[in-house]
């Protein structure tokens, strides 16, 4: 049974971010984007089970623009089998994107296991997951640092407030990754070049019957309140004086 | 329009992410009830004089232990619709409840509110705390995660609210079940209510050298944070991480020992009142937001700097 992977195309986390000048949003022109790091390794895990027959396939998922469909290939030169791009331009938020991910299982029934990062980091709403559970009636296991396949389901490990959390979930499930569940290979030129060839299906919001009209309208983006920088002081006693004078020590 | 807002609870008492909840919820000048959901009684006789407060909904029930999200969300659910704003902390906790609520009322949730700016427009950041976003919603029910770092405590001043017992709703959703819990003790302050933090990067190099930020920590009654590089290097446990994808800290004082500072760090303690930095790279990006920088060895400067401290604390 196939384990479904959704992954959004985001500006690199390597990449100093700009606001526009009008306030509209941030700056994604000539801006290097990637493939979201925790959908990165959502894809690998998802992969690993996979090498590990526990699943038939890995299916990657993106509801995005057609440049979009760079993630889903660069997620096929990572092991994922197949992907579905479901074309949308604009703006998504997770109450459109969990109903098109559920309109996919509608579909396609067999899927017993969704994995999908905890955070996309450009909007940092850490809500798809959660949604799309809700929608579908699965338990869920978000911010996961550990899977472990067992007869009966999943156990997953979750990074909580507190330390660590582990739960057992028959399947289907849904989980979320945090950044220690593993770290993701790189894609070989082989596997790059594998990856043109396997099979990517493109689909319609309308045909899946979904709409991803944001709910939330965007007034206004600003740049944050900047620190001023301070000083550097010469020694461990400067320093002392300076957060005594600061009243902090 | 009325506010629920749904509070965590820590070791048999409400959390204090939950009081900034109350905060913001006074901020919306809205008649605030309370729902305290857990497997043990809580006593919420210090909520029953904040200002605005005026029911408290407690649900003890042995399957609300460790907060499991489908065994909470359908008593949640069927008190939520009565209202116009609902109110999580933006905790690991928060996160799950808020977006199944959401998923079942057919809203958005608004998470990471640092800002109300008014009934439905709220401020949050995106890109990791490097662009704000005010957004507005039209969703009938206001589904929404706060920042607890972002709002005060909350104003005293009520008439006295009445504590009641909830009706619950069994759950019938799929759940997951609880298998084991490995949770860190410590007798140090809490990171997100500490009052000092002080972090340790990948420069640390070893579990072992943390302890020399522990007795610094000791010293000054300050909790311990890391960067993301720390924990995956196995120095201290994953609920130390300071961040984006971590922890939100705002202390009035935090040192960040061995950290460069990279924007995902940075997104998480750079609200911080004063920043102190050690770093033997003086080109370092955290000395660009450090009020006061170090440059040099920290395994030279650590010492100095608790032997500094002990001689303030004995003056
Ligand atoms: C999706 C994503 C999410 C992330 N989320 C987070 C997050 O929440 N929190 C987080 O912290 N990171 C996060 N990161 C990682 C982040 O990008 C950085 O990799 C990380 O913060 C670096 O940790 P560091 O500063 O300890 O290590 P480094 O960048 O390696 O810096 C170590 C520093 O120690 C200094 N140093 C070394 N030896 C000494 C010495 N003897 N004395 C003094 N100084 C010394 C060095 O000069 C250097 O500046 C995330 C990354 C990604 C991709
Ligand atoms: N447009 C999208 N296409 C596919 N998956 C998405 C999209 N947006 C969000 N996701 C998935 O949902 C996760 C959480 O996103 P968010 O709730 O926006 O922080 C991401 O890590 C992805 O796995």
């Amino acid at each position: 049974m196939p384990i479904l992977v959704p992954i959004k195309r985001v500006i690199d986390y390597n990449v100093r971010i700009r606001v526009k000048p009008d306030g509209s949003g941030v700056e994604t022109q000539n801006v290097k984007m990637s493939i979201n790091p925790f959908d990165e390794i959502a894809v690998e895990e998802a992969v690993r089970l996979r090498e590990k027959n526990h699943t038939d396939a890995v299916v990657a998922v993106t509801i995005g623009p057609a440049v979009a469909q760079d993630v889903l290939r660069n997620a096929l030169a990572l092991g994922a089998d197949r992907a579905i791009h479901v074309v949308h331009d604009g703006e998504t938020q997770p109450l459109g994107v969990a109903k098109t991910l559920a309109a996919l299982v509608a579909r396609e029934p067999s899927y017993n296991l969704i994995i999908m990062g905890k955070q996309a980091i450009d909007d940092d709403f850490n809500q798809t997951g959660q949604m799309l559970a809700q929608l579908l009636r699965w338990p869920m296991a978000t911010f996961a640092s550990k899977l472990e396949w067992q007869d009966d389901g999943i156990h997953v490990t979750r990074e909580i407030d507190g330390g660590l959390q582990t739960l057992a979930l028959n399947l289907p499930a849904v989980v979320t990754t945090d950044l220690r569940l593993n770290t993701p290979r790189f894609a070989s030129l082989p596997n790059i070049m594998k990856a043109k060839s396997k099979p990517l299906q493109t689909m319609t919001p309308a045909e899946l019957g979904v709409d991803l009209t944001p709910r939330l309208k965007t007034l206004r983006v600003e740049e944050p309140a900047k620190r001023s920088a301070g000083i550097k002081v010469d020694s461990v006693k400067t320093l002392v004086e300076k957060l005594q004078q600061a009243g902090v020590l | 329009m009325r506010t629920l807002v749904i509070a965590e609870t820590v070791a048999g008492a409400v959390a204090k992410a939950s009081m900034h909840c109350i905060a913001a919820a006074q901020n919306l000048a809205t008649p605030i009830d309370v729902l305290i959901l857990t497997d043990a009684a809580v006593d919420a006789t210090g909520l029953q004089n904040l200002q605005g407060v005026e029911k408290i909904f407690t649900g003890v029930q042995a399957n609300f232990a460790h907060a499991i999200a489908e065994e909470l969300v359908p008593t949640i659910t069927s008190h939520a619709k009565n209202y116009t704003h609902v109110i999580f902390p933006a905790t690991s906790f928060g996160k799950n409840l808020a977006g199944r609520l959401g998923a079942v009322l057919d809203v958005q949730p608004i998470t990471d509110v640092i800002k109300i700016m008014s009934g439905d427009t709220f401020m949050r950041p995106i890109y990791a705390g490097n662009a704000m976003a005010t957004v507005q919603s039209a969703d009938a029910i206001k589904v929404l995660s706060i920042r607890p770092t972002n709002f005060p405590m909350p104003q005293s001043g009520g008439a006295g609210a009445a504590v009641m017992e909830v009706i619950v709703t069994a759950a019938t959703e799929r759940k997951p079940k609880f298998v084991r819990a490995e949770l860190s003790s410590s007798a140090r302050p809490d990171l997100g209510a500490a009052r000092i933090v002080i972090s340790g990067g990948r420069g640390l190099g070893s579990a072992e050298n943390f302890k020399l930020i522990e007795r610094i920590a000791d010293q000054l009654g300050a909790a311990i944070g890391a960067s993301r590089a720390a924990v995956d290097a196995g120095f201290v446990p994953n609920d130390y991480q300071v961040g984006q994808t971590g922890k939100i800290v705002a202390p009035e004082l935090y040192i960040a020992v061995g950290i460069s500072g990279a924007i995902q760090h940075v997104a998480g303690m750079k609200d911080s009142k004063i920043i102190v930095a050690i770093n033997k790279d003086a080109e370092a990006p955290i000395f660009n937001i450090a009020d006061f920088g170090l440059v040099g060895d920290l395994f030279a400067l650590l010492p100095e700097l608790s032997a500094a401290i002990a001689g303030v604390k004995s003056a």
